[in-house]
């Protein structure tokens, strides 16, 4: 072995920084899941009857569903009936500012780098900060509803927005669309809401820090942005965790409806615990994001950057129903020590002249598993569809492995698919050549792992990028050959 | 500078070099020539740090550090610079952003501040005049999809920007046209000064007509086997390597 497999390997052994936990008393269901848990999540957050009853067709459905076993993962048998499915931070009534909020979560959001006190006053970024189930602080609300925007919890929407969630809610993702989505829909605690006004540009980022805290707790985020038409919109989501030996469940649906002309751009940043040297622990990170492109021109451009979680199983992708519309994938999957990632998109062309971009760089250290899964369709009417897809694996080190697997249909004789895949190790040579200059091991992978994933990095917002930038770096310290 | 004293390496159980001898002062230029796998590459390998070439006897004391204690990263800090023959491509990563890397890491080691991106373009312009390259190869990625020569020129740009107190050039005049070499010699000379010091490997005698050497020496199956001042390379140029290979077949008869 040579010192820079053995750097690559200490650089792999790397602790999980954010490994602490907050003390805050949490209002917590018992474990277990049956319609009387689902009666008590919705009575807990006073939902009006329609949305009980939404969940509970829900949670029929998926009794009968079986969990799918077609991803290139392995892990133990989740027990359902022993999750936690509900658990609020104390104080009942969501705080007006962020003076109100219990110190002890800001401390911790300081500790992850959030300060929401600065962020408030920097960057014109908007924080709708998720601990748990519920939102703790959101910021520049006034501002963005002077535009007419709404963004906001989950379950405020649901309060204050009953009309707006009635007519979009499981329109993109339905309840039963699979098992974990009809999981979520049963027993989604919160969310974010993000509305944009006809011809209304937002103004700055949009942002949620989703963070799993109390133990034992599955974390169901629901998610649903409507961007109305010729508006423009940018989320970010960024997820961290702290350290567990439990395997936590998190099955997350992000629902997107773009109407005509109208721009969403959705960037994650996914930092969950991802268990430790051994492959102990971690997050199961089942997610189901979908876009609608229902309008003309409407676009919808996902851009993921993946370091965490035990599992990620996740294929954001993009229905693209209106003539013209764009839909867009980028994403950076990086798996290291026992993590497992099977991850891609699904672009389906439903409208004429639809286009679609597919960029996913997968990322393989220690004995980490990545698989890029992409699904491109074109049916009947989408005439003059286009598609390009580029998929790149990098290996690190010889204990990993890369998967691509393309699942290509096209229905109209006019469509255009391209299909390019590469797969490619860290070289010795490239590492010894940014030596020689002087840059240490760790700096030589960092950069040559950011120079692989510069096309997806160019996408995030810039603040946002640097952040990756630094995570793909901490997420791969002691791995390199 | 740099003193080598019976160094020994073997790469894959082979043995590649067996027993060299040289010593480099500050101010003088050294050329290495010699046939085709006699070594030449792999004694500046081994001078970098590369791993995979084992030193089994022998020492190499640089600016009077044991060369062969320190990390590659390390012995490019203490100012020893190779020029690859076969210089690496580096997808995505941005020649300026890897070259100001290297130069802070470089100056810090030195106990200089680090260089901002703006002082870092005000360095970098003048030296791009001294290799006449276009400044939008700084845009680029480092090498990717570079010619030969531009490769071989760039590798020229990141040492007069490096700065080194010793300066190895592995064949950087193989594929260059001309004017290039002209540009490429220029810029050593202009470098060149009486705290510096450079090897230079090269299979052309063209080259030391340029960068005329304080000493020339032939390595032969991994060893020198003869030095001379640039007089030597003439006579190499019309002789070629025959008469060095039959003197070194006789002494291993005897
Ligand atoms: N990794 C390796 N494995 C096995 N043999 C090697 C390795 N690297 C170099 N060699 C051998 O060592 C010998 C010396 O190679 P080296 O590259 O140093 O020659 P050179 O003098 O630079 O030749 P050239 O003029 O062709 O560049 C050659 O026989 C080569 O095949
Ligand atoms: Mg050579």
């Amino acid at each position: 072995m040579t010192e820079e497999m053995e750097t690559l390997h200490e650089f792999t052994n790397q602790e999980y920084k954010y490994g602490f936990v907050t003390d805050i008393e949490s209002d917590t269901l018992p474990k277990g899941l049956n319609e009387d848990i689902i009666r008590a999540i919705s009575a807990k957050k006073a939902e009006p009857d329609w949305m009980l009853q939404w969940r509970l067709t829900a949670f029929r459905n998926w009794s009968k569903m079986e969990e799918p076993t077609w991803a290139n993962v392995k892990f133990n048998p989740i027990d359902y009936q022993d999750i936690v499915y509900y658990a609020a931070p104390k104080k009942s009534d969501g705080p007006k500012s962020l003076d109100e909020v219990d110190p002890a979560i800001l401390e911790m959001y300081n500790k992850l780098g959030i300060p929401l006190h600065e962020q408030e006053v920097l960057a014109g970024v908007a924080v709708d900060a998720v601990l748990d189930s519920v939102s703790v602080a959101t910021t520049f609300k006034e501002k963005l509803s002077d535009l007419g925007i709404i963004f906001c919890s989950f379950s405020e929407a649901v309060r204050e927005h009953p009309e707006l969630v009635k007519k979009y809610l499981g329109s993109v993702v339905p309840p039963g669309d699979n098992f974990f989505a009809a999981l979520n829909s049963a027993v989604f605690s919160d969310g974010s809401f993000v509305y944009v006004p006809k011809g209304v540009r937002c103004p700055m980022e949009l942002s949620t820090y989703f963070r799993i805290n109390a133990q034992f707790t599955g974390q169901f985020e629901r998610t649903l942005i409507i961007a109305e038409e010729g508006s423009y919109v940018s989320y970010l989501e960024g997820c961290t965790a702290p350290m567990r030996d439990e395997n936590q469940l998190h099955a997350a649906v992000v629902e997107l409806v773009a109407h005509d002309n109208a721009t969403i751009k959705y960037s994650t940043v996914q930092n969950w615990y991802p268990g430790d040297k051994e492959g102990k622990g971690g997050i199961y990170n089942f997610v189901t994001k979908r876009g609608l492109c229902k309008g003309v021109g409407a676009k919808i451009s996902w851009t993921q950057v993946e370091t965490g979680s035990a599992i990620t199983w996740k294929y954001p992708g993009c229905v693209l129903q209106g003539d013209h519309s764009v839909g867009e994938f980028y994403s950076v999957a990086l798996t290291n020590n026992y993590q497992q990632a099977d991850t891609g998109t699904k672009m389906i062309h439903i409208g004429k002249n639809t286009s679609s971009t597919i960029v996913s760089k997968g990322i393989s250290a220690g004995f980490g598993q990545n698989s890029y899964r992409g699904q491109v369709k074109i049916l009947k009417n989408a005439t003059n569809a286009r598609n390009f897809s580029q998929c790149d694996s990098l290996l690190i080190g010889d204990k990993c492995g890369a998967h691509t697997f393309p699942y290509i249909e096209v229905k109209n004789s006019t469509g255009q698919v391209e299909h390019e895949a590469t797969t490619s190790k860290i070289g010795e040579d490239q590492i010894f050549y940014l030596n020689q200059r002087g840059i240490s091991t760790e700096d030589a992978v960092s950069m040559i792992v950011n120079g692989f994933c510069k096309e997806v990095l160019a996408e995030l917002p810039m603040e946002f990028a640097v952040e990756a930038q630094k995570l793909l770096g901490v997420s791969l310290e002691g791995s390199v050959g | 500078m740099l003193s080598i004293k019976n160094l020994h390496a073997a790469v894959a159980g082979n043995e590649i070099l067996k027993g060299i001898d040289l010593e480099v002062k500050a101010g003088q230029v050294h050329a290495i020539m010699g046939p085709n796998g006699s070594g030449k590459s792999t004694l500046a390998a081994v001078l970098a740090g590369r791993e995979e070439f084992e030193v089994t006897r022998g020492t190499v004391s640089f600016a009077g550090k044991d060369l062969l204690g320190l990390a590659p990263e390390e012995r490019a800090r203490e100012g020893l610079f190779l020029a690859f023959q076969y210089p690496v491509e580096i997808p995505g990563v941005n020649s300026s952003y890897f070259l100001r890397t290297a130069l802070n890491e470089i100056r810090q080691h030195r106990g200089l501040e680090k260089v901002s991106a703006m002082e870092f373009l005000k360095i970098i312009r003048e030296k791009l005049q001294l290799v006449e390259m276009d400044e939008k190869f700084l845009k680029r990625s480092v090498n990717e999809g570079f010619s030969g020569g531009e490769k071989k020129r760039n590798e020229i740009l990141q040492m007069a920007t490096l700065e080194p107190r010793l300066a190895v050039l592995d064949e950087t005049d193989s594929g260059l046209d001309i004017d290039a070499l002209k540009i490429v010699a220029n810029g050593v000379n202009k470098l060149r000064s009486k705290d510096n010091a450079f090897i230079v490997v090269t299979h052309y005698q063209r080259l030391l007509n340029y960068i005329i050497p304080d000493f020339v020496h032939v390595l032969y199956q991994g060893k020198i086997v003869k030095s001379g001042d640039k007089e030597l390379a003439l006579h190499l140029e019309d002789y070629g390597y025959d008469w060095i290979k039959e003197e070194n077949s006789r002494s291993e008869r005897w």
